[in-house]
């Protein structure tokens, strides 16, 4: 889903395939600096083929230059696949990892809330607990907002990862369906199902 | 096997990419290099005074001979002095590979003497840029960097070197070189997918008024005979963009001017009413679509282009085709129809009439016009032409009558100032027998005329013509019709007196001042065998017209000074 910003920008998710050398990452920076567009996220690692990085974009800025970036991008040498998956289904997740402050009297309300959204606690300290959150960006949000009545500390978030669904997954059980349905699971957590 | 150093690998890498010229000036990084240069007489090194006239004359010398042109430059100052020419390069498409010496590779990152990060420094002006940090490596680069170059979309790549990985010795296995090469992320399209095709042409069939937008594609498709076929079958008015000049014969009765800021107004006025506009191998660049919005409200647009970030960029393409235009040509041509388009034909011949564009006004002085069109004249439309930028550029586009297939060399994209010279050199080079002519302006050429002493050294035979107004004369133009008359900075009065330059190089020289004096001067210069300048000193208060300003659109045409 291509999502238009309040600002009246762009927000599109591309997914990229790309050589794992030195300076491909300046490429595309390059690109996107020159044509005025924000990454709003990135994420890389590896990916399945030896010698190739998969990155995960996601891009602001005018509709139709952000549009128009993933045929730039398919023009650099090292770019191998990229596609703009913004109108497919996909299934994406990102991670983030969250600083609440916690002391003994809040505490168990903290992890109470963070039992709901299936949030593990990775670390504790005496006045603060540190969550790994996994899912889409709606839900990240949510569990912030949702901590910040505690005390956010600090917050350090992956950037998105994105897949194009595979035919055969359509009706996994696990796993959300998309923007539209993910937000409808966010709606049902909201109301304290604890499905994700 | 056997040892080979990495000078001698970069060497033999050239001449199997049967590059027979190389334009460059040494420096400490790149002498590992120049060491071995010297033991291959196939590979002329063109000595240049600054690096820019290295990387604008193997843009010159690949326009005009196809081929790819190749500039070498030590580290530092020597590497970013061609970034000019690689970005000229770039903008117009011209394959050109730039090799440049790097620092050691223990000394990359320290802020070394003469280091500069020329691949970082390069990247939005290269189609791709190399380091080389293995000796072992160079003979893959170079073949890669050369098919980069030439393939697809044409441009330039700069290949950086560091010094020891010049002077490294390897045992070189000879089987090296007949690697195929293979790149995961980059497969230029040839043919188009059928069903685009009959899309456009189906469009072709059922237009009423289309007219043909050639771009500088056909050139670098070398499509001339194609695009011909297409015109004459279906009676099409072929209108060229500025770097599309010459893919058609001008004296033929569909050619029908370039349009936009500069151009005819017939061109401008026949895109503007037409139904159907086929773009073949052209960006639909802005000094020819003025404001998007407002341009050829009346057309759908077919747009052949072998860049798949071209198509719909500029503006909404109905039928956008994918595919080197030779090869699209080739698959259109049997699926279109042959036609008269009488009537409209005829319209485009009436606005021929009624917007003679090219009419030079009535007067005593001499004009740019005057000039360009005594030499077109003399030349008999046959001779190579090179410009600089400027209102001599738009005069020699618009006066000079081309008759040949890809003779018409001028920055186009970049409006690189100082290109006249240099260009003019690398064409010369690729075609050593042909009359290579340049225009120059007094600003432009006094950029790159350390060039002078480069073509003196050669005695290459170019003949330089200086449309001499003392000023920079769309500067100039421009500040008296969109600033006001807010004239500030736009006048030379330190001019070099480009006669007594031109002897101090050695070169010979006449100055012109009014038209009796013309056909004369350029009848020495042809005459003579070796370079000539002509310094024609041209009226001052000229502008150059048609104009629309820029950003607007054909209802701001202006056709003459008011």
């Amino acid at each position: 889903m291509v999502e238009i910003m309040a600002n009246g920008l762009a927000r599109r998710t591309l997914v990229a395939l790309v050589e794992n050398k030195p300076g491909v990452l300046a490429r595309i920076a390059s690109l996107f600096r020159r044509r005025g567009i924000n990454i709003a996220s990135l994420a890389v690692g590896a990916s399945e083929q030896r010698d190739l990085s998969r990155m995960t974009f996601v891009a602001e800025g005018d509709p139709s230059t952000v549009g128009h970036i993933a045929k730039h991008l398919d023009k650099l040498i090292e770019v191998v696949e990229v596609a703009d998956i913004s109108d497919n289904n996909v299934v994406w997740r990102e991670m983030a990892m969250v600083r609440v402050k916690a002391d003994p009297e809040s505490r168990h309300r903290v992890i109470q809330l963070a039992n709901i959204f299936r949030v593990s606690i990775v670390d504790v300290g005496a006045e603060a607990l540190t969550m790994e959150i996994t899912g889409d960006t709606a839900k990240i949000d949510s569990m912030i907002t949702l901590m910040d009545e505690f005390g956010v500390e600090q917050v350090m978030r992956t950037g998105r990862v994105a897949m194009l669904r595979s035919a055969l997954s359509q009706g996994d059980e696990d796993g959300t369906y998309g923007d539209q349905i993910s937000s409808n699971i966010i709606a049902r957590e909201g109301l304290g199902s604890g499905s994700v | 096997m056997m040892i080979k150093t990495g000078g001698q690998i970069v060497c033999d890498a050239l001449i199997r990419e049967g590059v027979d010229v190389v334009f460059g000036l040494p420096g400490g990084a790149i002498l590992p290099l120049y060491a071995t240069l010297g033991s291959y007489p196939e590979l002329r090194h063109v000595l240049v005074r600054h690096e820019e006239g290295a990387s604008l004359a193997a843009d010159g010398y690949a326009r005009a001979s196809g081929r790819v042109g190749v500039c070498m430059a030590t580290s530092g100052p020597g590497a970013t002095n061609l970034i000019t020419g690689l970005a000229t390069a770039m903008m117009d498409s011209v394959a050109v590979v730039a090799i440049t010496g790097q620092v050691g590779r223990g000394a990359i990152g320290s802020d070394a003497f003469q280091e500069t990060d020329i691949t970082g420094a390069t990247l939005p002006v290269t189609k791709h840029n190399y380091l080389v940090m293995d000796t072992a490596d160079l003979a893959a680069t170079i073949k890669e960097a050369f098919y980069i170059a030439r393939s697809g979309r044409p441009g330039p790549v700069l290949i950086d070197i560091p010094r020891d990985v010049q002077a490294g010795e390897i045992e070189f296995d000879e089987a090296e070189w007949d690697k195929p090469v293979s790149l995961r992320g980059y497969n230029p399209p040839t043919t188009a997918e059928e069903s685009e095709v009959a899309a456009a042409a189906a469009l072709i069939n059922e237009a009423e008024r289309p007219v043909i937008l050639a771009g500088h594609g056909v050139i670098i498709s070398r499509a001339y005979k194609e695009l011909r076929e297409l015109a004459e079958n279906a009676q099409i008015p072929v209108i060229t963009t500025m770097l599309g000049i010459s893919a058609f014969p001008e004296d033929h009765v569909l050619s029908t001017g370039f349009p936009g800021m500069h151009g005819m107004a017939y061109s401008s006025l026949a895109l503007d009413q037409a139904d159907l506009i086929v773009n073949i191998g052209g960006r639909f660049d802005d000094r020819i679509t003025g404001d998007t919005k407002r341009f050829a409200p009346n057309a759908k647009k077919i747009h052949i282009d072998i860049d798949p970030a071209e198509l719909g960029k500029n503006v909404k393409v109905e039928a956008p085709v994918m595919g080197d235009v030779k090869h699209v040509l080739n698959q259109l041509n049997p699926q279109v129809n042959k036609t008269t388009h009488t009537k409209w034909i005829q319209h485009v011949e009436q606005l021929k009439a009624d917007h003679p564009s090219l009419k030079i006004r009535e007067t005593e002085e001499l004009l740019g016009q005057h000039v360009v069109k005594a030499i077109s004249d003399a030349t008999k439309g046959d001779a190579l032409i090179v410009s600089g930028v400027g209102q001599h550029q738009m005069w020699a586009a618009q006066h000079y009558q081309f008759k040949n297939a890809n003779s018409w060399f001028s920055s186009g994209g970049a409006g690189t100032m100082g290109y006249e010279v240099p260009a003019a050199m690398g064409a010369q080079l690729a075609h050593p027998d042909k009359e290579v002519w340049t225009f120059a302006g007094d600003g432009g050429i006094q950029m790159t005329l350390s060039e002078f002493a480069t073509i003196a050294e050669n005695n290459l035979p170019v003949k330089i013509a200086i449309l001499n107004n003392n000023m920079l004369g769309m500067i100039t133009q421009w500040q008296d019709m969109v600033f006001d008359k807010n004239f500030y900075a736009n006048t030379y009065t330190g001019n070099p007196d480009f006669v007594k330059l031109a002897d101090a190089y050695g070169i010979k020289a006449l100055r012109v001042t009014n038209q009796d004096e013309m056909e004369g001067a350029i009848n020495a210069a042809r005459a003579h065998d070796g370079p000539f300048i002509i310094d024609f000193v041209i009226y001052r208060d000229e502008n150059v017209f048609p104009m629309i300003p820029s950003g607007q659109s054909v209802a701001q045409l202006i056709e003459e000074n008011l």
